[in-house]
């Protein structure tokens, strides 16, 4: 199985406090991966800390993307190799149109951006300010819209589900599949997911290969991960604990 | 010396200058800086008036309905001119008003008769071409009732010379129910010193709109257009926008005095400060009951070596009035360019992204053409750090 993503012990700080402790994960090229944890376990933390940004500071530990060592690389550098991440709460930018911003993630891509913003019912957004009074839903879809243009191999995918309708979140499962060739399952898939949720609603839409829960900055957890949502459904995260006391590993 | 204060005496007077025959013996580097202001053949308007230091070259129009001639040939055809003349702007306001009207150079004299409502813009260009001048111009804009105008001005300075200084005084008048969009996208040089002096008067009904753009460097700048609206329903907006750099000082106002009743106004400026100081001033007075006036200065710092002062002023002799002001001046949030840089810009790619976008202004009422020539300056304008 080719490896996509390879993280090794990884210590993060944020500002001056260590968040993420000792992390260790492997996603192999076309799996899909879904993080479970409660608001300010480090999931989102994690999430940035592979995207590159610099208020994540690495204290040990190292990234490898397609076998390079992405430890230090600059967020922009990681784009380029293909690395695309889907945010909670993105930031408006002023005097900034979605249209420019999907024409500058296409680059060398030949997609058609009026076309694809059709598909999902988003043409109408395409002149409007970037992120200025979108809904919840429309975040997601304005996120998930750049993200099909920029075409990653690796998606991160932070929180997709909150702050979405029940009308809207259909779509965004559905743009989430085609974001990781989950809409044609009979070819062979070469993009992976890493999906971080507290809610864990989000499979209900989209099927991962793999679960972990991450509670206090480490993997406590890892395994089938519907079995685990159920597990978290029924016990809370408190029940992961006690679980965790009788099978650690 | 202050920073508002230019020694007059050390300019020449650009009648001294040697005169090109016609805009071909321009070289190519000007011709370009030309087009980039929007002189470019390709780009549809009414009527065009270019001049290089004193010298009109250029003085046509395509239509009916709008006439256009250097100033002071009006001088010698209208008898009515003395009705406009002097009247918006005082010519003993202050030195340079006082310098133009000793010794003017030439300027631009343009009148749209009443009902004619012009499609494409006109364009002006006021050049200097000869190193160490004054170039001392009067111009006079008359939109007659119920006529509109969309009147672009360019001005700028060869790309090689020095010192230069520009006046510019400007009498605009709006008829009742007339409209005047007047812009202006400035590409002075970084020892150019510029004194506009403009007065605009609006009678009832009608609608003035300036946007001024400079986007690229120049040493010193000072103006403060008076704009009265004396007439009900009259309606006036200024939209600045701005970059400031090392070295340049930039104060630029805006007065509106709201004489009538239901009266309205807005003044917008948006300035990035690479260096340099900016003074954004804006101010409205309420002559009148049942009038609206809202001012909104922001700033965006990219350097401390910079200074911006937004200076906002709201002045109301009645009470039934609606006065409002929000002024904010800051960095650029590095959330918005590390979102950028997760879509693959560099930092600096993704900073001049964001100061495009702080720039971009949406005017209402402003025609495409005129909207297209501001993006274009935008695009070219190095934004970033």
């Amino acid at each position: 199985m080719k490896i996509l993503l390879e993280i090794k012990d990884l210590w993060v700080e944020v500002e001056g406090k260590e968040v993420l402790k000792g992390i260790n994960l492997t996603l192999p090229v076309g799996q899909t991966h879904i993080i479970f944890g409660r608001n300010g376990s480090g999931k989102t933390t994690l999430l940035m800390t592979i995207m590159g940004f610099p208020s994540y500071r690495i204290k040990h530990g190292k990234i490898y993307f397609k076998g390079e060592d992405i430890t230090n690389l600059p967020p922009y550098e990681r784009a380029k190799k293909g690395i695309g991440i889907m945010f909670q709460r993105p930031p408006t930018i002023k005097g900034v149109k979605l249209r420019d911003i999907l024409k500058l993630c296409a680059k060398e891509n030949n997609i058609k951006i009026e076309e694809l913003a059709q598909t999902f019912q988003f043409e109408k957004f395409l002149d409007r300010e970037l992120n200025k009074g979108f809904s919840g839903g429309e975040l997601k879809k304005s996120e998930l819209l750049q993200l099909l243009v920029q075409n990653p191999d690796l998606v991160l995918l932070d929180e997709p589900e909150s702050g979405v309708d029940v009308e809207n979140i259909q779509l965004i499962g559905k743009m989430i599949k085609k974001l990781l060739q989950k809409d044609t399952p009979h070819k062979p898939r070469n993009k992976s997911g890493l999906i971080i949720t507290h809610t864990g609603f989000i499979l209900q839409y989209v099927a991962a290969d793999l679960g972990y829960v991450i509670m206090d900055g480490e993997i406590y957890c890892k395994g089938n991960p519907v079995e685990i949502f159920e597990g978290i459904q029924k016990y809370g995260y408190e029940g992961c604990k006690k679980c965790l006391k009788r099978f650690s590993w | 010396m202050k920073k508002e204060t230019i020694n007059l005496k050390k300019f020449k007077s650009a009648k001294e200058t040697s005169k090109p025959k016609d805009l071909s013996e321009l070289t190519e580097e000007e011709k370009e800086r030309l087009k980039l202001l929007g002189l470019d053949e390709k780009l549809k308007r009414e009527g065009e008036y270019v001049q290089i230091d004193a010298t009109p070259l250029l003085c046509r129009k395509k239509i009916e309905g709008l006439e256009i001639f250097p100033i002071t040939e009006v001088f010698k055809k209208y008898d009515f001119i003395s009705d406009y003349y002097w009247k918006a702007v005082s010519s003993e306001k202050d030195e340079f008003t006082k310098a133009v009207a000793e010794d003017l150079d030439n300027g631009y004299f343009i009148r749209v008769l009443p009902g004619y409502k012009l499609v494409y813009p006109v364009q002006t260009c006021l050049y200097i071409r000869t190193e160490n001048i004054a170039q001392k111009v009067h111009n006079i804009v008359i939109v007659e009732e119920g006529a509109e105008l969309n009147l672009i001005t360019s001005c700028s300075v060869h790309p090689h010379i020095g010192s230069a200084l520009h006046i510019g005084v400007s009498e605009f008048y709006v008829k009742k129910g007339g409209k005047l969009t007047f812009s202006m996208i400035h590409v002075w040089g970084e020892k150019t010193d510029v004194r506009p002096r403009t007065g605009i008067i609006v009678e009832e009904g009608g609608t003035y709109i300036s946007t001024y753009v400079s986007l690229f460097p120049v040493r010193n700048i000072q103006t403060a257009p008076v704009c009265r609206l004396l007439g009900k329903d009259a309606k006036a907006s200024f939209i600045s926008i701005i970059a400031n750099y090392p070295g340049s000082y930039v104060n630029i106002g805006g007065e509106v005095h709201l004489e009538a009743e239901e009266t309205k106004t807005e003044i917008i400026s948006r300035n990035v400060v690479y260096g340099g100081e900016n003074i954004a001033r804006g101010k409205i007075i309420a002559k009148a009951p049942k009038v609206k006036g809202h001012l909104e200065c922001q700033g965006l710092m990219l350097s401390d070596e910079g200074i911006m002062r937004a200076i906002p002023e709201l002045d109301s002799h009645f009470y039934d009035v609606e006065l409002t002001h929000e002024a904010a001046v800051g960095k650029i949030a590095q959330e918005e360019v590390e979102y950028l840089m997760a879509r693959g810009l560099s930092e600096d790619e993704a900073t001049s992204l964001i100061v495009k976008g702080f720039l971009t202004v949406k005017i209402e009422g402003i025609p495409p053409a005129l909207q297209a020539q501001i993006d274009k300056t935008l695009e070219l304008a190095k934004l970033g750090f």
